[in-house]
């Protein structure tokens, strides 16, 4: 579904020039949930946003559903196949748009028929119900915003999602909720998951596959099942799970 | 020994809808101890702090049956005798030092500016102080941090800038909300380390708030967990999985684990009866005064 080889993301320019992330490679197949970990300034999110097409500054190979990508401009057709969810739905939505508003303009651009019965679908697969459709995001909890950043994703019929902390901006009640959600519509849609996190244990619940970052490199690639028996090869990834494990004093 | 004493501490802002109570009466002791409250955002934890430092600004309105540092009532002093306590005696670290640093000053004008409001005294010393303060947040090189603007500092380090500023008056108290929630968990743990120290070393007492419940079952003492403005369920932090509050447990049980494999995550269902049923509390038998 996504394979991404040799990739290179940089920004500014020589001699301020930041190598934002170096030669990463993965594949993920259709109907996997493929996670991205490690610490801030790793380069995970930035790989997520340049598949989205969100940064030109890339080199390498990026191929959705065996399809190569140029640097510039993406095709409706794109747009069509990948959507994102981004981590802050406090900032993710226009605070003077209400979720109609939010939805319907989703699906004109996509160039979607019959919209009134395709946003009450879309309500009801993320939970909300239609009583949420003429609310603006300040009547909305943080869950409930999510879930609109959610239904928003889905309005293309996406194959792929790309999930950038989806749920690090939430109490962990209403993370529990979105998870299932996720998890939910992924085996509904058939969807394809790639997900970036600094949660191991959200990474661990959600995906299949992972692979873990430092600067800007992926130092590893392993299966959940690794993960959760704690047999990683690199040292890095060692570390990152002790410390996800909580505080030891000192 | 209390340090702190607080007994139905209640926070009010009147609002087109009624009157909002953020704070429903919270009762605590806090000693030379680490101090954890937790509870979901909206629960009243950082407001608890804010009112314990006289930090809510009308029209919210704090009232207390006590709100006592050391036997003496610091409940809505006036604003000039509470600056004297704030800062000298009781200290905040808040959640992002993005926000809580100054951007066009350089991190030594202003660990220097906030020792001499509280301490007086020559700039040079003030100077040696705040080297000295930058050094015991295990910063490498305080001569060349102290001379760096905020944008020049990562998270992290950034978070130690704010907890040297914050201890350069020797505070008795130390009210951290949320000190490393904006961190990686590589440098939490430093930045644990040092507060963790202080609490041991000088004997500070230290209010964590938090929404982390793993976080400060292992790092706190005591915990207490807020729900609805609140204290719901107080315990052991040891103790915090063998928690009786079906909120508590709800909390724990709704977090993905990697030890613990689940297909669905548990929804927590929230009961009207939280709102004000009895607060659970175990049988403490600790060194601590609290225990309520």
């Amino acid at each position: 579904m996504l394979t991404v080889d040799h990739l290179n993301v940089w920004f500014g320019h020589p001699p301020d020039r930041v190598d934002a992330v170096q030669d990463a490679s993965f594949t993920v197949a259709p109907g996997e949930s493929f996670g991205l970990v490690g610490e801030s300034g790793s380069g995970k999110s930035t790989i997520l946003r340049a598949v989205a097409g969100l940064i030109d500054t890339w080199s390498g190979t990026i191929a959705v559903a065996g399809k190569p990508l140029t640097a510039r401009k993406r095709d409706r057709a794109f747009y069509k196949t990948v959507q994102m969810v981004f981590q802050d739905p406090y900032a993710s939505l226009h605070p003077r748009h209400s979720v109609d508003v939010v939805l319907s303009e989703t699906l004109r651009l996509q160039g979607m028929d019959d919209i009134d019965r395709r946003i009450a679908r879309l309500l009801d697969d993320v939970g909300l119900g239609r009583g949420f459709r003429f609310r603006y995001p300040h009547q909305l909890s943080g869950g409930q915003r999510q879930r609109v950043a959610i239904a928003r994703a889905l309005a293309a019929e996406p194959r792929l999602l790309l999930l950038d902390e989806p749920t690090s901006a939430l109490d962990v009640s209403v993370q529990a909720e979105i998870l299932n959600l996720l998890a939910d519509l992924r085996a509904e849609h058939g969807l394809t998951y790639v997900m970036v996190s600094h949660d191991l244990a959200v990474v661990g619940h959600m995906c299949d596959r992972l692979a873990v970052m430092q600067a800007g490199r992926i130092v590893e690639v392993m299966d959940v099942q690794a993960l959760r028996r704690g047999s990683a090869q690199q040292d890095y990834t060692r570390r990152l799970i002790a410390a996800s494990e909580g505080y030891a004093r000192a | 020994m209390t340090l702190l004493s607080v007994r139905s501490l209640r926070v009010t802002f009147p609002t087109r809808q009624g009157v909002f109570e953020a704070v429903r009466g919270v009762s605590f002791d806090l000693g030379r101890e680490r101090l954890g409250v937790v509870g979901e955002s909206g629960s009243g934890k950082s407001m608890t702090g804010r009112a314990i430092l006289g930090l809510v600004r009308p029209p919210g309105l704090v009232t207390a049956d006590r709100l006592e540092l050391e036997g003496q009532p610091i409940l809505n002093l006036p604003e000039r005798r509470m600056r004297k306590i704030r800062g000298n005696r009781i200290s905040m670290v808040m959640q992002d030092p993005k926000f809580s640093l100054n951007p066009v000053m350089t991190v030594g004008d202003q660990i220097v500016e906030a020792y001499r409001l509280h301490a007086g005294g020559a700039k040079a010393a003030a100077r040696q102080k705040a080297l000295e303060m930058l050094a015991a947040v295990q910063i490498r090189d305080p001569e060349r941090v102290m001379g760096a603007y905020p944008h020049e500092v990562s998270g992290g380090m950034g978070q130690r800038i704010m907890i040297a500023m914050m201890l350069a008056p020797d505070p008795e108290i130390l009210i951290a909300d949320e000190p490393t929630s904006a961190l990686d968990v590589s440098v939490r743990t430093e930045v644990l380390n040092i507060m963790d120290r202080l609490v041991r070393d000088r004997g500070m007492g230290l209010i964590f708030i938090s929404h982390d419940l793993n976080l400060v079952a292992q790092f706190c003492d005591r915990v207490l967990i807020m729900y609805a403005g609140r204290i719901v369920e107080t315990l052991a932090a040891p103790d915090l999985h063998q928690a009786r509050h079906p909120y508590t447990q709800g909390l724990l049980n709704s977090l993905p684990r990697l030890d613990a494999p689940v297909d669905r995550l548990p929804v927590l269902q929230r009961q009207d009866a939280w709102r004000d049923g009895d607060t659970i509390t175990q049988s403490l038998e600790t060194e601590f005064p609290g225990g309520l």
